[in-house]
């Protein structure tokens, strides 16, 4: 069956380029030139505090964690198997702490603002884009400069001034954090509520950028398509508007869904500066702390992280495209 | 091409750059302040005219220098990697489309890893690796992890120009292989490449910042992300020195919207089908004897094309 073939040749895909993310995960952190464990505990002395027999431990667990002083393909083993157990090892600036518990600390409040603004910008931008390239005119030059001006401020600037305009200088919304001090995270009417006035800036921050983007490439999308052989076809034969703009819409509409597949990266990314910017207690705000004390378990979690979301997110688009488009089943199959 | 076709949107693009570029080859020299002298304490307020035009960042130091510093650095991080990606993306794009079979095979797959792979995490891994981080290793690692998109479509327009006549005639001739990539497929992307090219320039220049931002900057040298960094470190936005943190995000911004609208505007001269709004304006203006006039001036549009284009415009302006 054509779209059983097609499912399974995306599903090696998947595997065969994460596997590459994997190596290069692996290799990229290690082409450093002496090892990173001399270099941390290095930095540790240096900063005193520990002592010279707690430091030697350190090292130690360290060499043992890595393998540092096995051959290099052994230490990819042993990586792999670590990774795959889903064991991303022990943090080199927050020592004891576990990798696995700083992330499980701080992927809930990443998902929890990155998801939402994902799908809440691409339903917008799609309608805006849409609407614009159809009635034209002062709405589509207000709607296009607007969008193109949006989607191509960088998302940590827009950020930054919604950040100082609305809570610094406004006083409107809490200033950084996720939530109030003194509370702590838990499942509560009272904490939502408060842990909500700190989502609504970092939210729309993310949402206006996407909108932008969207709406820019639906445009062009649906303005090509009005210019089409069926669509003028259409015209001579007498079809009514509404008919045509169907399907137009639907023909606009597929090329953005494989489009959001694409931009997950960008997005991801700018998602981690903008929680940044706010303080915002997830991933970005991990990366960022951990790259300051060249924490490399962390750095490496977090970038292994990003590329399984972003793969996994252009195979779940890959998937729903195969059932949504009924050319895929016909031609895709075919194609190399 | 005449100069008068030119969107304004070109125009105000164009405009955009040039101020950009002069603020960055010019400024340093007219702002004749170190960015790296102290001259005043933490966050001094701006005061009018010279050196304290933007009042002095969280070291004491002028932001107005650090600003047109930055600005060049952002430039040349912005300019080196967009360059370094769309040639090394328009060889390897240009080579696998025309030469086809297993070199294809190869470098298609290549492509595909890297378009699958996100740049910012190899991008993140490199910089963290490397042990100092100037503006070219910087410019570098950028150019070497954007180019894939620029090979893909390459590829894509060069394996279909492949397939035309004149490809045939200049081989029966006797052109050399890098001579057909060059004089007889390049010319048919050229607008393509022209249009990717600006992009990878704003892209480069946007991954940059995100860098710095993240504390992976260039070591030797003040960026406009950089300085973001230190204001977000050192609380700036918070504390509500605005002078610290509005010049370097409304440059970058500026900086960036500029090139997107560039493109914009180049992608409406080299895609016909995009330029609906100037022409039907443009038809509104026109008398009856005019329009006559270009009519017969055209030429004679043979086949499907002929179709495409009248009822579209027309269609555009009936709404």
């Amino acid at each position: 069956m054509a779209l059983a073939k097609y499912l399974g040749r995306k599903l090696a895909w998947t595997v065969v380029v994460f596997f590459v993310a994997l190596v290069l995960n692996f290799l990229l952190p290690r082409l450093i030139p002496g090892n990173p464990v001399d270099a941390i505990v290095g930095q540790l002395a240096r900063g005193g505090g520990t002592g010279g027999e707690q430091l030697q431990q350190v090292h130690e667990h360290f060499m043992e964690e890595f393998g540092l002083n096995k051959p290099l393909w052994q230490q990819f083993f042993i990586y792999v198997g670590h990774v795959l157990t889903g064991d991303f090892g022990t943090s080199f600036g927050q020592y004891p702490a576990s990798v696995n518990h700083l992330i499980g600390q701080a992927l809930p409040w990443s998902v929890a603002i990155q998801l939402p603004a994902i799908v809440v910008g691409w339903c917008i931008g799609n309608m805006l884009g849409a609407i614009a390239a159809f009635k034209g005119g002062w709405l589509d030059r207000g709607a296009f400069v607007s969008s193109l001006f949006f989607s191509s401020v960088p998302p940590f600037a827009l950020a930054i001034l919604l950040l100082f305009v609305v809570a610094v200088k406004g006083g409107v919304l809490p200033v950084g954090g996720a939530y109030s001090f003194g509370l702590s995270p838990e499942w509560s009417a009272a904490f939502f509520g408060d842990a909500i006035t700190y989502f609504w800036l970092p939210f729309w921050s993310l949402v206006l950028v996407f909108i932008g983007g969207q709406a820019v490439g639906m445009r062009s999308m649906a303005i090509y398509e009005l210019g089409s052989d069926y669509v003028n076809y259409n015209r001579g034969l007498g079809v009514r508007d509404g008919i045509t703009v169907r399907y137009i819409f639907r023909n606009a509409m597929l090329p953005q869904f494989t489009g959001l597949g694409l931009s997950i990266a960008a997005l991801i990314s700018g998602g981690l500066i903008t929680e940044l910017v706010f303080s915002y207690p997830g991933l970005g705000t991990l990366l960022f702390n951990a790259i300051g004390q060249n924490d490399y378990p962390v750095i490496q979690a977090i970038t292994l992280l990003i590329t399984l979301a972003v793969l996994f997110a252009n195979f779940a688009v890959d998937v729903l495209t195969g059932f949504i488009d009924p050319r895929i089943r016909a031609a895709q199959s075919g194609e190399r | 091409m005449s100069l008068r076709g030119l969107s304004p949107r070109f125009w105000i693009s164009a405009t955009l750059i040039i101020v950009i570029v002069l603020i960055a080859l010019l400024g340093p020299l007219l702002v004749s302040i170190d960015p790296n002298a102290t001259i005043g304490g933490l966050y001094d307020r701006p005061r009018c005219c010279g050196t304290m035009l933007l009042g002095t960042d969280n070291e004491g130091q002028s932001v107005l220098a650090n600003l047109v510093y930055g600005t060049r650095t952002s430039l040349i991080v912005g300019l080196l990697a967009g360059v370094i990606a769309t040639v090394i993306g328009l060889l390897i794009g240009l080579v696998s489309g025309y030469r086809g079979g297993w070199i294809d095979d190869l470098l298609t797959a290549v492509t595909n890893v890297g378009l699958a792979i996100p740049a910012i995490v190899v991008i993140i891994l490199v910089s963290v690796s490397l042990p100092k981080r100037n503006i070219y290793t910087l410019a570098l690692v950028i150019g070497l992890t954007a180019w894939f998109w620029v090979a893909r479509a390459v590829r894509a327009q060069a394996s279909s120009v492949r397939t035309r006549e004149h490809i045939d005639v200049a081989r029966l001739s006797g052109a050399g292989f890098w001579s057909i990539l060059a004089r007889d497929i390049l010319p048919y992307l050229l607008s393509y490449v022209v249009m990717a090219a600006v992009l990878q320039v704003s892209g480069a220049i946007l991954f940059e910042s995100t860098l710095s931002l993240l504390g992976l900057g260039p070591g030797d040298a003040t960026s406009l992300g950089t300085m973001l960094y230190w204001a977000i470190a050192w609380g700036s936005v918070r504390t509500g020195a605005w002078w610290a943190f509005v010049p370097p995000t409304l440059m970058l911004t500026l900086i960036v919207f500029s090139l997107l609208l560039l493109q914009s505007s180049l992608n409406e001269v080299f895609n016909p089908r995009l330029r609906r709004g100037r022409a039907a304006r443009k038809k509104t203006k026109l008398s009856a004897a005019d329009e006559e006039a270009i009519e017969r001036s055209r030429p004679e549009v043979v086949g499907a094309a002929g179709l495409l284009e009248t009822p579209a415009s027309s269609g555009t302006e009936a709404r």
